[in-house]
């Protein structure tokens, strides 16, 4: 584990509703508190991570707003995004006689297939490989669900292949390599003990290997119930009389069964991949001090 | 009122809702009830848990539906009186097929299949879930071959991304526009290079010449079936607002699905698109008269296991404390969503991943009004 916060960026991903943003910014409180500076990354249009973290202070599209002296939180948009891309890359009379005509940009990026992931993905990329490095050590960003989280780490590939020369072929394989670097880049799945998730983990890692020839880094295994109850006790419930608290402790133990049986899955699946457990919060929303607790979880 | 009377006179049942509350079993589970019930359903996934879509018989590969052996469900208890049709959508399949149809001649057809742009990026972008799982459905609707279809949308995170899905086709129509930019030729070529020289030139330079010939190619080709997408979209939002479609809103009572829920909520009817009903997931379910805890008595049940019936209280504790926080939310949610009698549908123990699962969740579908309560009580803590 310590190894992880060695990198400059962290890819989150998993399936949808496994707790990606959670893990996210736990990750981000616990580099933050080791004395790095974090920076977690949203890349859809809400703000999840930022409340739970209960960063404060405007939010307007890609501003890094500051939730700790150590800990920053920002939310790409790729339009904004390139029109960073662009102020870099033009003269600044070219640029403004662009932006006048920005309604052509907006159509590019909307019609071009997979020129949002590229310039999302690009972002990330000036932020903990680039220009950022002085600013951040470490960059955590709280990707897309599984299989569009795979297309927009493969997007800068694909456009160098597509593109072959030029300026965007060239950053393209930059920012590839950089993203295949297993010194700079990790990627981690967020998982349940559940078989969706299970089995979307074990997909992602084998479409990594063979689609980027990475590997993950950790797995995070999300809302892991106590164990209670052993195979033993379960026998002692049934044949006790009904009773809402024996429904209430088979109910338990099938669920509790259930996971482990799923994460056991996962562990023989993922041969040599680091695995580690997350609880299970009873509350319904995420405040400061639950992040808090579960970030520790990920300190190890 | 069931599922059942929610969808009396629909035609096109399309289930929405964030990623991970169950959408695809609920789906299944909805056409599963209406092909109970003497329909002959199509029910089209995006992307199903492996156990289910074996027993769904959708592992070979194929973007029709085909049959499911009713045997299947009779195993289970459940006699199917119509027919159950299930299939798994193909993004990249139903994008060339879309192609194919649409295109004018042959030429344009292989240029298009051919190019690289449309080969390498087409079918792995957000949006292109959205944008095949409706060209598919008005495809399956005009077949005119089942008398109710039900549509598992792609888990987006962003809901809007769905209900824009025929705005998008359009979007690939702005390509026309830049098309005339990109690779300007004959009068075009005059104006782009009086009127935008400068963005051309500058494009040219961000990008590299061949991304940008190749992208042109791919606006100019794309050009070809312009006129069809146009169509195929405005029948698609047709076919989206028609009295005969409805949608359900699936969700579980975890904050970021709810959330997602009310947004999409909103959407429907901002879009003036029609609401069928809330499905709510993985409920904890509340006695509602609960007989007072007794630890001596329990413990006497367990043979005098003081321990396990302290464990087995705690657990009681616990879910009921999961079960309050559920109801809360559920009351939230409904009056957000301005549903005040959502479908429930308890946790299950383990997943619904299977065709037992399957029939477990349609029970509580399809169950009546009157019959509901009972039900939900044998899953009470």
């Amino acid at each position: 584990m310590d190894g992880l916060f060695t990198h400059s960026l962290l890819v989150v991903t998993g399936k949808g509703g496994v707790g990606k943003s959670t893990v996210a910014a736990a990750l981000g409180l616990a580099a933050a508190r080791r004395g790095l500076r974090a920076l977690v990354v949203e890349v859809s249009a809400r703000d999840d991570v930022s409340s739970a973290l209960g960063a404060r202070g405007p939010h307007g599209a890609s501003a890094e707003r500051a939730v700790s002296e150590r800990l920053h939180h920002i939310s790409i948009d790729p339009q904004s995004a390139m029109e960073d891309y662009l102020r870099e890359q033009l003269p600044v009379g070219v640029f403004a006689g662009l932006l006048s005509r920005s309604r052509l940009f907006t159509t590019l990026t909307a019609a071009t297939p997979g020129m949002r992931e590229l310039l999302t993905i690009g972002k990330v990329w000036e932020l903990a490989g680039h220009e950022g490095r002085d600013r951040y050590d470490l960059v955590v960003l709280d990707a897309p669900a599984t299989g569009h989280g795979l297309a927009m780490l493969q997007a800068p590939s694909t456009f160098a292949s597509v593109a072959r020369v030029g300026p965007v072929a060239k950053q393209g394989r930059a920012i590839a390599s950089f993203l295949g670097d297993p010194r700079r880049t990790a990627v981690l799945a967020v998982s349940t003990g559940e078989e969706m998730p299970v089995s979307e983990t074990l997909e992602l890692r084998a479409q990594l290997q063979e689609q980027m020839g990475l590997d993950l880094a950790l797995v995070v295994v999300n809302a892991v119930l106590p164990r209670r109850f052993t195979e033993r006790d379960r026998r002692a419930l049934q044949a006790a009389p009904s009773s809402p608290a024996r429904h209430a402790a088979l109910f338990w133990a099938a669920w509790a069964s259930h996971q482990r049986a799923q994460i056991d899955r996962l562990r023989r699946g993922l041969q040599g991949v680091a695995l580690v457990t997350l609880p299970f919060v009873f509350q319904s929303a995420l405040d400061p001090a639950a992040l808090e607790r579960l970030s520790r979880g990920l300190e190890l | 009122m069931s599922v059942a009377a929610r969808l009396k006179g629909k035609r096109i049942c399309i289930c929405t809702g964030s990623g991970g509350v169950g959408k695809t079993t609920t789906a299944a589970a909805v056409a599963m009830g209406l092909a109970a019930r003497g329909q002959r359903v199509a029910v089209v996934t995006i992307d199903p848990a492996r156990r289910l879509a074996g027993a769904l018989g959708l592992e070979q590969l194929g973007n029709e539906p085909r049959l499911v052996d009713p045997d299947h469900f009779a195993r289970q208890g459940l006699e199917l009186r119509g027919e159950l049709w299930a299939m798994m959508l193909d993004v990249k399949r139903t994008f060339d097929e879309l192609i194919e149809l649409l295109a004018p001649d042959q030429g344009t057809r292989d240029e298009i299949l051919a190019n690289r742009v449309y080969r390498e990026l087409s079918s792995a972008v957000a949006g292109s879930q959205e944008f095949t799982a409706m060209a598919k459905l008005y495809e399956l609707d005009a077949s005119g071959r089942f008398d109710a279809i039900v549509l598992d949308t792609p888990p987006s995170r962003n809901a809007l991304d769905f209900l824009d899905a025929p705005q998008r086709l359009t979007g690939f129509l702005e390509g026309r526009a830049l098309r005339v930019l990109l690779a300007p030729t004959g009068a075009a070529a005059a104006i782009a290079a009086r009127g935008s020289g400068l963005v051309f030139s500058a494009l040219r330079r961000v990008t590299g010449v061949d991304l940008l010939t190749e992208l042109g190619t791919f606006f100019r080709v794309l050009g070809g079936v312009v006129d069809g997408f146009a169509e195929r979209a405005s029948a698609v939002g047709q076919l989206l607002g028609d009295p005969a479609t409805t949608f359900l809103i699936v969700s579980s009572l975890e904050p970021a699905p709810v959330a997602e829920a009310v947004f999409f909520r909103r959407r429907l009817q901002e879009a003036g698109l029609p609401f069928g009903g809330l499905v709510v997931n993985r409920v904890r379910v509340l006695a509602r008269n609960p007989p007072p805890v007794d630890e001596a008595a329990l413990t006497a049940d367990l043979d005098g296991d003081g321990d396990l019936a302290a464990r087995s209280l705690q657990a009681l504790d616990d879910l009921r404390a999961l079960a309050r926080r559920d109801a809360a939310g559920l009351r939230r949610l409904a009056a957000e969503i301005d549903d005040r009698q959502p479908i429930l549908v308890p946790q299950l123990d383990r997943d619904v991943s299977d065709l037992a699962g399957l029939v477990a969740v349609e029970r509580f579908l399809f169950v009546s009004r009157r019959q509901r309560p009972a039900l939900l009580a044998e899953r009470a803590f």
